[in-house]
């Protein structure tokens, strides 16, 4: 992608930096799950979008994130920036491991995604029973709202912070696109033998995106500890995070890096408007998801990102 | 001297042998010949050759080296190149994206890599679809990619599976000098042709491979003559009933 067809994506940043400013805490409280999702996608599309190895179990490294940054500081008082730190390597680690198991013996298209999920459900069910976890009853980190703590007093702040930590992924992702990393991405996603005999390291390569993928993703679990401060086995390994991860990259675009922020926004938008109108029919936004995603394979399949540049395209 | 020896390679699929026993020796700077009828065990050979299958037994040597169990990638490293018969583009990627991925083999800068991805595209004539998808190219342009790529990735042993098949006189024409050209500028060549018009035109030397056998090798004039080679293609006792026409 140019830098000018960036543009729009860094408007829409910058005027989401104005919401926590003018914004009410309810669309504060919008905005920062948006991104939080936003963050857990971008990390989705550099393995399934860029790697094109789709994952059902982002849950596994989103789960890992958000644990292991509460409980290193719930069980063991670390500072909860260093538990974010070691908590993102740790989500990278996990990625690095399921990645070993499954791209060495071979598992591609359906049988990765099944592996992953496979990997996400135990990782769920472990969580749920193990005591360091808290079980089922959950862990619920003290609130103590200092910058030392990663918790702030103000809504406001925090959202500025996961602003923060979109863009940088944004940016990471473009200069991934633009170089060799991305170049090695793309031939493992089109053909494995051609990239192959170009001197490509497919396994290296493929370990490669999804300890990447799963550091981001991890990120996004510890800035959901960080502001909800509480977690349970279904909210940190629970498939919802694994379907609204790559939701969102459909939605938005596949591997375009702008695409998953588009998509989280757009499908969380939509999300609370199903709720508003139709008050009390419970799970009616996740059956609108799944229309999205029918209507977006069938009729958009590179996303909003490819409409908007079609449009562009028509128009002039 | 030999940039690359195949030492009594074996490979059996099963039950099937596939390759059996075959020895061949790739000259530096030459172009070699590698034909045979179909089934004979050319593209066992060259996977062989370029890592993608590993032989139940014998030796594959590069400059002296013992590379039978070196993958694919590491092959490329060590600028052993191949093209595939089926063609196999990176589709959703522009004719000169698919390029650059073998230029960034050997170059980490993008503007590097791109600039070179270009200068081979003007070589192999796809300089005016350098911006168009890979797979809305002709079949004769789909082939001068599978060049292209191989050639980005700066080897000194080009593999060339069939890149004159499906082709039409004319554009066999146009690919004839360019194979010369790579030759010419110190790339050592190993091609599996059917189209004899070329291998007798190109080759200095050939072997010949019927049913996973070497069963002649040498001159292009020589092997076409050869009646073991004329058998092989036509049956058995061919060869004596065109002489006996002659």
């Amino acid at each position: 992608m140019s830098p000018r067809g960036l543009m729009p994506m860094l408007i829409l940043l910058a005027a989401l930096a104005l919401v926590p400013a003018f914004g009410s805490n309810t669309s504060i409280n919008f905005l920062v799950s948006a991104l939080i999702v936003a963050l857990a996608a971008q990390g989705w599309n550099l393995l399934g979008g860029f790697c094109g190895q789709f994952s059902f179990g982002h849950a596994a490294f989103f789960g890992t994130g958000a644990y292991v940054d509460a409980v290193l500081q719930a069980r063991y008082g670390v500072n909860a920036w260093a538990a974010s730190a070691v908590a993102i390597a740790a989500g990278a680690g996990v990625g690095w491991l399921i990645g070993f198991l499954s791209f060495r013996a071979g598992l591609r298209g359906s049988y990765f995604a099944l592996i992953t999920l496979a990997f996400a459900e135990v990782l769920r069910i472990s969580a749920n029973a193990a005591p360091i976890t808290g079980g089922a009853t959950g862990l619920l980190l003290k609130l103590d709202a200092r910058a030392a703590n990663f918790q702030f007093a103000s809504r406001g702040v925090f959202c500025l912070i996961a602003l923060t930590c979109v863009a940088l992924v944004l940016a990471l992702s473009v200069w991934i696109a633009r170089g060799r990393l991305g170049a090695q991405f793309a031939a493992v996603r089109e053909n494995e033998d051609a990239a192959r005999a170009l001197g490509i390291d497919v396994l290296a390569t493929k370990l490669r995106a999804i300890s990447l993928s799963a550091a981001v993703t991890a990120a996004a679990g510890c800035l959901y500890t960080q502001y909800f401060l509480y977690l349970d086995a279904n909210i940190a390994y629970g498939s919802w995070i694994s379907v609204e991860a790559l939701l969102a990259v459909i939605v938005g675009g596949i591997s375009t890096p702008a695409g998953p922020i588009f998509g989280a926004l757009a499908l969380h938008a939509l999300g609370e408007v199903t709720r508003l109108i139709a008050r009390g029919v419970t799970g009616i936004d996740l059956v609108l998801f799944g229309l999205i995603l029918i209507a977006a394979i069938a009729f958009a399949p590179t996303g909003l990102a490819g409409l908007a540049s079609r449009l562009r395209r028509a128009l002039g | 001297m030999s940039l690359l020896r195949v030492d009594a390679v074996t490979r059996r699929f099963g039950g099937v042998v596939a390759v059996d026993g075959a020895s061949l020796n790739v000259p530096k700077g030459t172009i070699t010949g590698l034909i045979g009828p179909n089934g004979a065990g050319k593209t066992t050979l060259f996977a062989i050759i370029s890592g993608f299958v590993t032989p139940s037994a014998g030796r594959v040597v590069w400059k002296d080296a013992d590379i039978t169990s070196m993958k694919p990638h590491q092959r490329a490293r060590q600028c052993i190149s191949r093209t595939f018969q089926i063609v196999q583009p990176f589709a959703g990627l522009t004719v000169l994206e698919n390029i650059a991925i073998g230029a960034y083999l050997r170059h980490a800068d993008r503007s590097e890599a791109m600039r070179l991805a270009a200068d081979v595209a003007k070589r192999v004539g796809l300089a005016a679809q350098g911006g168009q998808q890979a797979s809305a190219l002709t079949v004769a342009g789909r082939k001068r990619l599978e060049l292209a790529r191989a050639l980005a990735t700066e080897p000194e042993l080009l593999l060339l599976d069939e890149v004159l098949a499906g082709l039409n006189p004319s554009e066999i024409r146009d690919i004839i000098p360019l194979i010369r050209a790579i030759r010419d500028d110190g790339v050592t060549i190993l091609m599996i042709e059917h189209v004899m018009q070329a291998v007798t035109n190109l080759c200095e030397q050939v072997t010949v491979l019927a049913q996973g056998r070497v069963i002649a090798s040498g001159a292009p004039r020589q092997i076409c003559t050869d009646p073991a080679v004329v058998e092989a293609y036509l049956g058995r006792g061919a060869a004596a009933r065109m002489q006996a026409h002659a």
